[in-house]
């Protein structure tokens, strides 16, 4: 009985408690509410994926209105695997919370935190649970409009420029959504996206149809911060919360490229949409540059927060490079290191999360020395770090594995090459911090810094725990992945 | 004189140019705000004169009549209104708040006053 309403729960459970946190206004009750509904979003999620590999696509229509005329949910082994990474990192984010949330938003601002998290971690499993063009604006209007408040609260003044800075870039992108799924409507009468991937093939060679993509292309890419897209992403992290950088950074971008996956491949169809205005040729230099110009910026940064932001905006070149080969194989690296830089990015926040509850900042020069004081925070950044330049047995080496066979199966050996160039400036920058806190001596006053107390240990090594076993036992996500690749080429022809 | 059968979307299109301009341009923040809800305001006239059907009456069944306009744009555009209105609620606030901690709503100025913008 309540398995069928479960791609509705999905959403509404975190949507429903986040008004109830206001209502209760009071911070460790918020907390729990929070950690209850991020749990049960987690089992729903981990549900759906079941039912979705088993028994095939799911659909659920709202308020029983059939589906094209009325908004339909729709879930497939796509957004499946992204409901389930999404409300992972939303759980183990909620459990690591309390404490630092504490040591960084003043107590009367705690409810409302929690309420903001609840509001975005609905937004981002609406996006990726919804089959509706429009409702998915508008979801993406509820996971922004929340993630500003979110990243505004940050203790440092210049988290209220960059939330601003991010609130007119990221609303400048989501009005060129709107436009684009304007356009869409105007030539098919439709938003349902199946309904959609039906109909424009009837009216793809007109330029109403090139401008909708154009637009929605420019708007998501805004949205993930492919390169020159990017500006608003490292000032938004590095000055956020650490536990909204965490949960931000691991879900935030993801959903957008689930939201690029979705509209170029299901509703525009491969072949339109790509032989006809060759993305590859804009997205596969576009990545590559992202690639290296953010990984050569994170080299200098002196703000670790800020350096591991810069560091995702080339992961995300690594996810649009995976999708710009239109292969299957491209694809699954694309779908991989959606799963595994959210367990990589999620893990590496949190550990600075623990070093930012003991030392108030995240600046490098205070990293001194700090290996031997806090061995397991800074093994846990060891760790995270090694998965981001793709060490074998770390799942950062089974997404470059992919990329580099996708690159190698399109005849692009460069290309793979590259990847390999990008992944040792990846050591670079993480280097730098091994260097400084194990091998420099401790400053002699503030000895009496320790390690982070183990309720913040403990959410990151999960994460970081699973870096290692999703790098070992690569069933469940490659497997996935992969079929979540097929069925995205093959729905789409 | 196709192009004249267009008029809306040359209002569209030169509503939202001169949005956009002013967000890019303007150093003020309640500027920017203001070019951004220009900007957001032109999506607005883009659905509702897409919804237009010519000859058509409002859409309220009735025998008298036979060509609706479609409404659902009109919905659509409603719900995009009040995501409008909410970020430029929350945009303001913003700006309430960078004002209090800054003394300024100029952008060079607060660049000044800490390098991050």
């Amino acid at each position: 009985m309540i398995s069928q309403h479960l791609p509705a729960l999905q959403v509404v459970i975190p949507l429903l408690t986040a008004p109830v946190c206001l209502l209760f206004n009071n911070a460790r009750v918020a907390w729990i509410l929070s950690l209850v509904a991020s749990s049960v979003a987690l089992v729903i999620a981990a549900l759906l994926l079941q039912q979705v590999l088993t028994v095939g696509i799911l659909t659920y229509e709202i308020g029983g209105w059939a589906a094209p005329w009325g908004i339909e949910y729709r879930i497939d082994p796509v957004n499946a695997f992204v409901l389930l990474i999404v409300a992972a990192i939303g759980t183990v984010v909620m459990s690591f919370a309390p404490r630092s949330v504490a040591s960084e938003i003043p107590e009367q601002q705690i409810a409302l935190f929690y309420a903001a998290y609840l509001l975005c971690l609905a937004g981002l499993l609406g996006i990726a649970a919804t089959g509706d063009a429009f409702n998915l604006f508008v979801f993406l209007e509820i996971s922004s409009l929340s993630s500003y408040v979110l990243i505004s609260l940050g203790r440092d003044r210049r988290a209220l420029t960059a939330a601003f800075q991010y609130l007119i870039m990221g609303t400048i992108g989501a009005t060129f959504i709107l436009i684009g799924v304007g356009l869409l409507y105007m030539m098919t009468g439709t938003l349902n996206m199946a309904d959609l991937a039906k109909r424009l093939p009837l009216v793809a060679d007109t330029r109403t149809v090139a401008a909708a993509l154009a637009f929605l292309t420019v708007g998501i890419s805004l949205k993930l911060a492919l390169f020159p897209l990017h500006l608003w992403l490292p000032n938004a992290y590095a000055f956020a919360p650490s536990v909204v950088t965490a949960f931000i950074a691991a879900t935030g971008t993801k959903v957008a490229v689930y939201m690029l996956l979705r509209f170029l491949f299901t509703v525009f169809g491969a072949t339109l949409s790509f032989e006809a205005v060759l993305l590859p040729t804009i997205l596969l230099p576009l990545s590559l540059v992202a690639v290296f110009s953010a990984s050569i910026v994170a080299i200098f940064q002196d703000n670790i927060k800020r350096m591991l932001a810069y560091s995702s905006v080339a992961q995300i070149g690594y996810m649009i490079l995976g999708l710009s080969f239109v292969s299957v194989t491209g694809l699954t690296a694309c779908i991989l290191h959606l799963f595994n830089h959210a367990l990589m990015k999620g893990g590496l926040f949190l550990a600075l999360g623990c070093v930012v509850y003991q030392l108030g900042s995240a600046d490098i020069s205070k990293f001194a020395g700090l290996g031997r004081r806090m061995p397991w925070t800074f093994a846990a950044i060891v760790v995270g770090g090694l998965s981001l330049i793709g060490v074998p047995l770390t799942v950062g080496f089974i997404s470059k594995w992919y990329l580099v066979l996708a690159a190698l199966e399109s005849g692009q050996w460069w290309v793979a090459v590259l990847v390999l160039i990008g992944s040792l400036l990846a050591v670079v920058y993480m280097w730098r911090i091994v260097e400084v806190a194990f091998f420099q001596p401790a400053p002699r006053q503030g000895s009496q810094r320790r390690e982070a107390p183990l309720s913040l240990l403990l959410p990151t090594w999960v994460l970081i725990g699973a870096n290692i076993f999703f790098g070992i036992n690569t069933d469940l996500t490659v497997g996935v992945a992969q079929r979540a690749a097929v069925w995205l080429l093959g729905g789409a022809s | 004189m196709a192009w004249l059968g267009l008029y809306n979307y040359w209002v569209v299109i030169f509503l939202m140019m001169a949005g956009f301009y002013a967000v890019i341009t303007r150093g003020n923040l309640v500027k920017k705000i203001v070019g951004l809800n220009l900007f957001q305001t032109s999506v607005f006239i883009l659905y509702i004169s897409m919804s237009k059907v010519q000859g058509g009456t409002a859409p309220i069944v009735d025998n008298e009549f036979a060509i609706y306009s479609n409404p659902l744009p009109h919905v659509l555009i409603l719900t995009a209104i009040v995501v409008g209105v909410a970020t430029t609620a929350l945009g303001l606030a913003l700006v309430v708040r960078i004002r209090e901690s800054y003394g300024t709503v100029e952008e060079d100025e607060i660049h000044h006053l800490d390098k991050s913008f």
